[in-house]
């Protein structure tokens, strides 16, 4: 058991960190917590991608040297998905950043539990 | 290669062109364009359909200069034709509906925001209907997102952004586990396309190895695709989101963008993971007792809700769990029923949201049971589309709602563990829908006391000079999402005989 953890050292980092971005995401009362949490948990998954990808003594894929044979690269798919992750995990942080700048100027407060008694109270002062 | 087949890459490329062109249009003009798109976009999807009936067959539609295992490709059957063309007849109705509330609740210089978020909405959910690459699924839902996002957002008054970041914050937990649960599969199997995903996944379970990881990967998936539509215990997001935006918001939010995601899911089990494994896991039981709790404790909420809207969001999370129930049954009949309800669902959800902003109008804008008494008598066709839509969610004959009931009963019937509570739970399921829309119904359909209502009434009417001019939109997309849901309700054959070749084509 312990053996086959640290030979899958990376995939079992990238697990651990993906549980604490994940629980971060979910419990965490702050936003900007929140929103690392967020950016822990999809960088786990890259991280987990980029290892799955590596095979042990290889290179990038850049051809160099003049070498074409496929077995002196490692996989590319994974670290094109991981740009691809990378392009969508940056446009989600914007615009959460970008509510978390708009709900602060709304209530003044970055406590999530907060704004929503907050928004709670204001929607009865309506009513 | 027949010209048609081209058609859902052309569907999803106009849908996300003209996102981008409605990006320098004024507002009005941005409108336009939406719902030009959307009409063809939903013609074309619909070409598609009878292509693939005529020809009996599915086919794929390479993307790219690469072949199969290496490039991206399209694929289209019967079941995905209808699924897009009923999302973008759906989805045509919804904005056409809510077209002056959408007007005087978006700040004018951001109206063409709102249209351009509608337009990549449409072009995702097309995507996650059409694509048969797990990545590009991801990618997709991400895009759905944020243009759902931008949707709740978009009215910047009261609740509308502390909802925002609820729903953002929910659906990155759902994306998340999404995303380690694809990574994980292309771990195991070394693909991202379906169908060769699909032959790895059979190679490895004749070898029986991997037991754990795939349960992982089937578990995290699953999860995650659930969170994002709203399951029962995952559905605290649903109330506000729903109850909060503007009303083409809501309709398309409930009746199409948790549907994508579930249609997503039922793709990735018959595509990827192979329906013998998922109904042979246990999982498949977990989702079906999240929908039958979804199914009783939705409607206990929405019992206790006092505002129409949220009273309306919270009946999503009961027939979401409906949906999910059907999945968990494990057999086909079940998956069958499960589409037809996400159908009906997608129907009469925008019926219901639609028909509400009628009934909102004459009531100066207010949402709550108190204002609405007598409603319908002010605004007659809406009142009759709310109750259509109403019968239509209770099960009432000659609707969809009752056609869909029909098949989740008759498909547990044969399955003989879960028959008991299905039928059980089904029965007491739809004695609390009656409980609630009946009660709205009939606080719609009753007099006002006094004669207090008509001076201030009328004069909360004229501040809203839209709703008398062009309200003909509303009443048209009344009018069709009724007659839709009497075409589901009395001539569901062809429907269901679509479903279940598009099933049978999924393998």
């Amino acid at each position: 058991m312990t053996r086959l953890l640290s030979v899958n050292m990376e995939a079992t980092v990238a697990v651990i960190l993906f549980g604490v971005g994940f629980t971060m995401l979910l419990l965490h009362r702050n936003l900007i917590k929140k929103i690392m949490g967020m950016n822990i948990m999809d960088t786990a998954v890259y991280l987990f991608l980029a290892a799955k990808g590596y095979i042990d003594g290889r290179t990038a894929p850049i051809v160099v040297d003049g070498i074409q044979e496929t077995s002196a690269y490692i996989n590319p798919v994974p670290s094109g998905l991981v740009l691809t992750g990378i392009v969508v995990s940056v446009s989600t942080t914007a615009l959460m950043l970008a509510l978390t700048k708009r709900l602060y100027e709304q209530y003044g407060s970055l406590d999530l539990d907060e704004i929503l008694i907050l928004a709670k109270e204001e929607e009865e002062k309506r009513t | 290669m027949s010209i048609v087949q081209n058609f859902p890459f052309f569907s999803i490329i106009l849908a996300m062109f003209s996102g981008i062109v409605s990006s320098i249009l004024p507002g009005k003009r941005a409108r336009n364009v939406s719902l030009i798109m959307i009409a063809a976009t939903t013609a074309l999807s619909f070409a598609v359909l009878c292509f693939c009936i005529r020809t009996g067959e599915s086919y794929t539609y390479m993307m790219g200069h690469f072949p199969a295992p290496w490039g991206n490709e399209i694929r289209a059957g019967v079941l995905e034709g209808l699924t897009a063309s009923m999302f973008g007849v759906v989805m045509f109705l919804s904005v056409l509906g809510g077209v002056n509330y959408t007007a005087s609740d978006v700040e004018r210089s951001k109206l063409n925001l709102f249209y351009i978020m509608i337009d990549l909405m449409l072009s995702s959910l097309l995507a996650l209907v059409y694509t048969n690459d797990l990545f590009t699924a991801y990618v997709f839902v991400e895009i759905n997102t944020i243009a759902g996002c931008g949707l709740i957002m978009i009215r910047q008054k009261r609740k509308s952004m502390s909802a925002a970041i609820r729903y953002m914050i929910m659906s990155q937990l759902g994306s998340g586990l999404f995303l380690i649960g694809l990574s994980m599969l292309y771990d195991v199997t070394g693909h991202l396309l379906m169908s060769p995903a699909r032959e790895s996944v059979a190679r490895i379970m004749a070898g029986e190895s991997y037991v754990i990881p795939m349960l992982v990967i089937l578990a995290v998936i699953s999860v995650g695709l659930a969170i994002k539509s709203g399951l029962y215990p995952f559905h605290y997001w649903i109330p506000d989101t729903y109850g909060y935006a503007t009303p083409t918001a809501s309709a398309v939010l409930s009746g199409l963008v948790s549907k994508g995601y579930i249609f997503l899911l039922i793709k990735i089990f018959y595509r990827v993971l192979g329906e013998n494994f998922v109904i042979g896991s246990h999982l498949i039981n977990v989702l079906y007792c999240f929908g039958v709790a979804g199914m009783v404790m939705g409607s206990v909420h929405a019992i206790a809700e006092k505002d129409a809207r949220r009273m309306i969001a919270y009946s999503s999370v009961a027939q979401i769990g409906y949906i999910y129930m059907g999945i968990g049954l494990g057999t086909e009949q079940g998956m069958v029923a499960a589409v037809f309800h996400i159908f009906t669902h997608s129907i009469t959800k925008a019926l219901l949201f639609i028909s509400a902003v009628g009934l909102y109008e004459v009531s100066g804008g207010r949402t709550d049971y108190h204002s609405l008494r007598g409603a319908a008598y002010r605004n007659s066709l809406a009142g009759i589309g709310f109750a259509v839509g109403s019968l239509s969610m209770v099960g009432f004959p000659m609707l969809s709602g009752f056609i869909s009931k029909l098949l989740f009963a008759a498909s547990a019937l044969r399955c003989p563990g879960k028959m008991l509570p299905t039928i059980i739970v089904l029965a007491v399921s739809t004695t609390l829908n009656a409980v609630y829309f009946l009660r709205l119904v009939i606080t719609l359909y009753s007099r006002q006391q006094g004669s207090e209502k008509d001076p201030e009434g009328e004069a909360k009417e004229r501040k809203r000079p839209a709703s008398g001019k062009s309200s003909w939109m509303l009443r048209l997309s009344i009018l069709c999402l009724i007659g839709l849901n009497l075409f589901l309700g009395l001539m569901s054959r062809p429907v269901i005989q679509a479903i279940t070749d598009g099933l049978a084509m999924f393998d």
